[in-house]
């Protein structure tokens, strides 16, 4: 094998190695088939023991335009996005120039020949890599070989960082569930790229990666699984859904996991029912007529799947039909930038549908959470006899995260209140759907097929009486209205309620929510070593918490970090509470990237200053 | 020969199977026009599920919007009632009969709600094959909102205020045929009899049975031109059976010639008898039927009776493999996994 090594001398600064603390990021071409490469690498140094993270920042396209995939190793457990990378690993000819460009002097790039690229600058050490020669020899044809092609890179990478190889196979063999036909011809390429590398390169660079302990016990996966898992454990029983990014794996996930833990075992049968609807206005639909029917039920959507889920959200908030829908959040507005994240859909969700319709929203800031938000959204939903939301985004939902392992629930599952033909009997059949007899404004439903002559209601979309009859009566109307108001306060109570962080002395309070907490907490590191005391407020859920007043009246500033141009969290939480608007600040980016430590910690000293 | 008759008492019978009046199975008072075609219609949808013994309280009624959709609150007041969204019906009903697999569904549409804004929806129900009753209460015009042209009205007919209709109609059972409906049907309000056997035959279906009813509007199309009015219907109903349903706890006590009706066996041991009258149409075959309902739209035919009929389809039931429990009653002990699966799944991500 011809050899072609390095020849740009190392530069001068210091030789300290820089251990388990750097980005990677890997170009290459969408389609190409490196998210198995990736993968296999984030996992190997997450089974080290070494906290990392993995984004895939790619384009709405199948094959051939450029996708960045980075992989955060970090010692300290930071998890968020960093604003550049330290080590680059060009596979993608189209970019390569910007990408090294973009690189930081002192810093790595490792290059496939096959790019035909001479390096520019001497202040990054560059590793030149005969990838299409390794991916031949593996002996793989056609497509295979350049797959084959990022095993190399694999190899080399591990090589010049210390991956073990052990912990490469190991994690192969995850991905391909031991088939070793899959897992071989992978693991040869890998072994002959880290022997060549051994023979031909010389380190000249600082990074490498140790053996730690900081992962044990925790789990890694997608945020998409996370809410299948959710709702597969939250009793989910029916599933309607329509393909669309980023959403499409958790419908997905939900076939394969109900699946192997939702059929029962005596009779083969599932217990469930999963519907790829025509469209999103159908799969709400029949998520809203089960749910009327008594099924447990739920979708998936994202961005244009909202805007047409509106009508059907409006419906089953005015004729109190539960349903829960998980909205991994797009780039918006229109179709806008499908495969990139945002947190653009919180005014949208929380007000979905004409008139006065209103929705609690879940908002989960972590893996763990998504799961547990993902089973309570069911029993909220039958609870409350209303749409649930569950905004995740597509940062969560589509990247690999480590987390701490899930907690099984830990109260039983809630049908909500649903009155049976004993009921009724011993009521004398005296019972009025809209009701309010318990004072927490959510009447008693009976299910369709309950055998009572008084068990029959008619459901409508129009105005109605508190026994479900047509009514147009100004003080009817108003009533019914008043009431949904009631409910909507009893759920500010029973949503989950904000995580605090106070900090004595902090005059500065921050807010957010969602996938930007771990941003924001290595923001507030970042703020702390420059002497800045800051409280940390994580919302939770929509309506807001009673508690967000007292924090804000507790600090001087409060910043509210969010991924939307408008603000919407920040509006929310002015609408809420209106005298103290003056004291809450917009902290919000949203170019599609998920935020960054530095940007939030920058941008608050700059609007302190 | 002579007709087929039953054992069930009509008309004179006071109780039916279940022990119960007629009465039973009203609904509230009609405020759709006086003499709608669509007041009929419920009227036949009482008289079908009480002569049945249907069990109202096991019934679903399904709508969308329109005047058509106001209708399942003037029947069968002892079941659920579902007035949903313009044209969305069918998917509602779809996540209703997968909830609960154990109720009939009874659908009402029209021909606005099913030929325009819900289309899409009606077709992709009859894919699937959803377990209902799915009738359409065709006038050919938009009533609620005051006499605006539907996809069924003719071409070249004039109302008041919409002018000139240049567009050709959708056939709403062609469209029902070539999305491999197993049973489709087309009627008459103005005829009763006939509504009233297809009614039956058709709750006892397995799958989507589809009726498109021509029901004329009183109020913005009952002009004697048009194809949707009671006088139209009055000298142009030509039906291609007799329609005889007998549900399966009765026995055919009487035979007639060979040739002279066919007999479509379905699934619960029920029998549709199809007596000729003078057109000769073999119901199960779908090309034919295709080719019928061509003819009839061509020629502004109103055909009507049993199209089509096929037994063999599965239904949604069955393509989702559904359990005997209901969806909707599955018990917590079976619908959140145990402890242990969750922990074995954690360690298969660690």
């Amino acid at each position: 094998m011809a050899v072609e090594v390095q020849t740009k001398p190392a530069p001068a600064p210091s030789r300290e190695p820089i251990v388990n603390d750097f980005s990677i990021t890997i170009a290459t071409k969408n389609g190409s088939g490196s998210q198995t490469a990736n993968a296999t690498i984030l996992r190997a140094l997450f089974k080290m023991g070494i906290p990392v993270s993995g984004k895939n920042i790619f384009p709405s396209n199948i094959q051939g335009l450029p996708t960045w995939y980075t992989i955060r190793v970090s010692k300290d457990g930071f998890t968020a996005r960093k604003d550049e990378s330290e080590i680059l690993i060009a596979m993608n000819k189209a970019t390569v120039i910007d990408d090294v460009q973009k690189l930081k002097p002192g810093t790595m790039c490792i290059y496939s020949d096959g790019l035909g690229y001479t390096p520019q600058r001497d202040d990054v050490i560059f590793y030149k890599i005969p990838a299409a020669k390794m991916a031949a020899a593996s002996g793989l044809e056609g497509k295979l070989r350049g797959y084959a092609e990022n095993m190399a890179y694999v190899g080399v990478l591990a090589h010049l960082l210390g991956i073990e190889y052990v912990e490469l196979e190991s994690a192969l063999n995850h991905q391909f569930k031991g088939k070793t036909k899959a897992v071989e011809p992978n693991t040869k390429t890998i072994k002959m790229a880290m022997e060549w590398a051994k023979v031909e390169l010389t380190k000249a660079d600082s990074y490498r990666v140790e053996r730690m302990d900081k992962t044990t016990g925790m789990i890694m996966l997608d945020g998409n699984t996370a809410s299948a898992l959710g709702a597969v454990y939250g009793g989910v029983t029916f599933v309607a859904w329509y393909p669309i990014t980023p959403a499409t794996s958790v419908a997905e996930a939900l076939g394969y996991y109900l699946k192997q833990l939702r059929t029962n075992p005596e009779t083969k049968k599932p217990t469930y029912s999963v519907i790829q609807a025509e469209d999103e206005l159908a799969a709400l639909g029949m998520v809203v007529g089960a749910g009327w029917a008594g099924a447990r039920a739920m979708t998936s959507t994202s961005g244009p799947g909202i805007s047409l889920m509106a009508e059907f959200a409006g419906y089953a908030y005015f004729t109190e039909i539960p349903a829960v829908i998980v909205n991994v959040q797009r780039m918006g507005p229109s179709t806008g930038l499908p495969t990139r994240t945002s947190q653009g859909d919180i005014l949208p969700c929380y007000f979905l549908g004409h008139g006065d319709s209103k929705h609690p929203c879940l908002l989960p800031g972590s893996i763990k959470e998504i799961f547990e938000f993902g089973w309570r959204a069911l029993d909220l939903a039958e609870r409350f006899q209303t749409p649930i939301f569950v905004l995740t985004d597509l940062d969560f939902g589509m990247n690999q995260w480590m987390s701490e392992s899930f907690e099984y629930p830990d109260r039983e599952i809630d049908r909500g209140k649903v009155l049976k033909a004993e009921d009724l009997e011993r009521l004398k059949g005296n019972w009025g759907r809209y009701r309010d007899v318990d004072g927490d404004g959510i009447g008693w439903r009976t299910l369709p097929g309950t055998d009572h002559p008084l068990a029959a209601y008619f459901t409508r979309g129009t105005g109605h009486t508190d026994r479900a009859t047509y009514s147009e009566k100004p003080e009817e109307w108003e009533g019914n209205l008043e009431r949904l108001n009631r409910k909507f306060e009893s759920a500010r109570k029973e949503v989950p309620a904000p995580i605090e962080d106070r900090v004595t002395g902090a005059e500065i309070g921050i807010i957010g929510y969602g996938s930007t907490d771990p941003a924001i907490v290595e923001a507030r590191t970042l703020l702390a070593k420059k002497g800045i005391k800051t409280s940390y407020m994580r919302v939770r859920a929509l309506p807001l918490s009673e508690s967000v007043g007292s924090f804000i009246r507790a600090h001087d500033r409060v910043y509210v970090v969010e991924m939307n141009t408008d603000a919407q969290m920040a509006q929310l939480v002015k609408l809420d509470t209106p005298e103290l608007a003056a004291r809450i600040f917009h902290l919000n980016k949203n170019d599609g990237l998920p935020l960054t430590a530095r940007w939030i910690s920058e941008s608050l000293q700059k609007m302190e200053a | 020969m002579a007709t087929p008759t039953t054992t069930q008492p009509r008309g004179s019978a006071k109780v039916n199977r279940l022990g119960l009046e007629k009465s039973i199975y009203k609904g509230l008072d009609s405020t759709l026009c006086n003499g709608c075609g669509h007041d009929s219609i419920s009227a036949r949808i009482i008289d079908a599920c009480w002569e049945l013994g249907i069990k109202a309280e096991y019934v679903a009624k399904f709508s969308g919007i329109g005047c058509s959709s106001k209708s399942p609150a003037y029947f069968l007041s002892r079941s659920h009632g579902f007035n949903s969204l313009h044209g969305r019906m069918p998917s509602v009903a779809t996540g209703a009969m997968v909830a609960n697999n154990t109720l009939t569904g009874i659908g009402v549409s029209g021909d606005g709600d099913t030929g325009s804004i819900g289309f899409g929806q009606f077709k992709h129900a009859v894919r699937r094959n959803v377990p209902m009753l799915y009738i359409i209460e065709n006038n050919g015009v938009y009533g609620l909102t005051k006499g605006q042209f539907s996809a069924t009205a003719d071409v070249g007919q004039e109302l008041k205020h919409a002018g000139l209709n240049e567009l050709p109609p959708i056939d709403l059972c062609l469209e029902a045929l070539v999305a491999d409906c197993g049973f489709v049907a087309r009627a008459f309000a103005g005829d009763p009899k006939q509504v009233t056997e297809l009614l039956k035959a058709a709750l006892s279906f397995k799958g989507t049975a589809v009726i498109d009813i021509i029901s004329p509007c009183v109020t913005f199309n009952d002009k004697d031109d048009s194809t949707k009015s009671y006088s139209w219907g009055k000298t142009h109903n030509e039906r291609i059976f007799d329609v005889t349903f007998v549900p399966s706890y009765e026995e055919i006590t009487v035979d007639y010639d060979e040739g002279q009706a066919k007999e479509v066996e379905l699934h619960d041991g029920s029998k549709i008898v199809l007596k000729k009258v003078d057109r000769s149409h073999d119901p199960t075959n779908r090309m034919a039927a295709i080719t019928l309902m061509e003819q009839a739209k061509t020629n502004q035919l109103f055909v009507t009776g049993l199209i089509y009929i096929n037994n063999d389809r599965p239904d949604l039931r069955d393509y989702e493999d559904l359990p005997e429990t209901p969806l909707a009653h599955m018990p917590s002990s079976v619908t959140r996994p145990s402890k242990e699966s969750l922990t074995k799944l954690m360690q298969g991500m660690m």
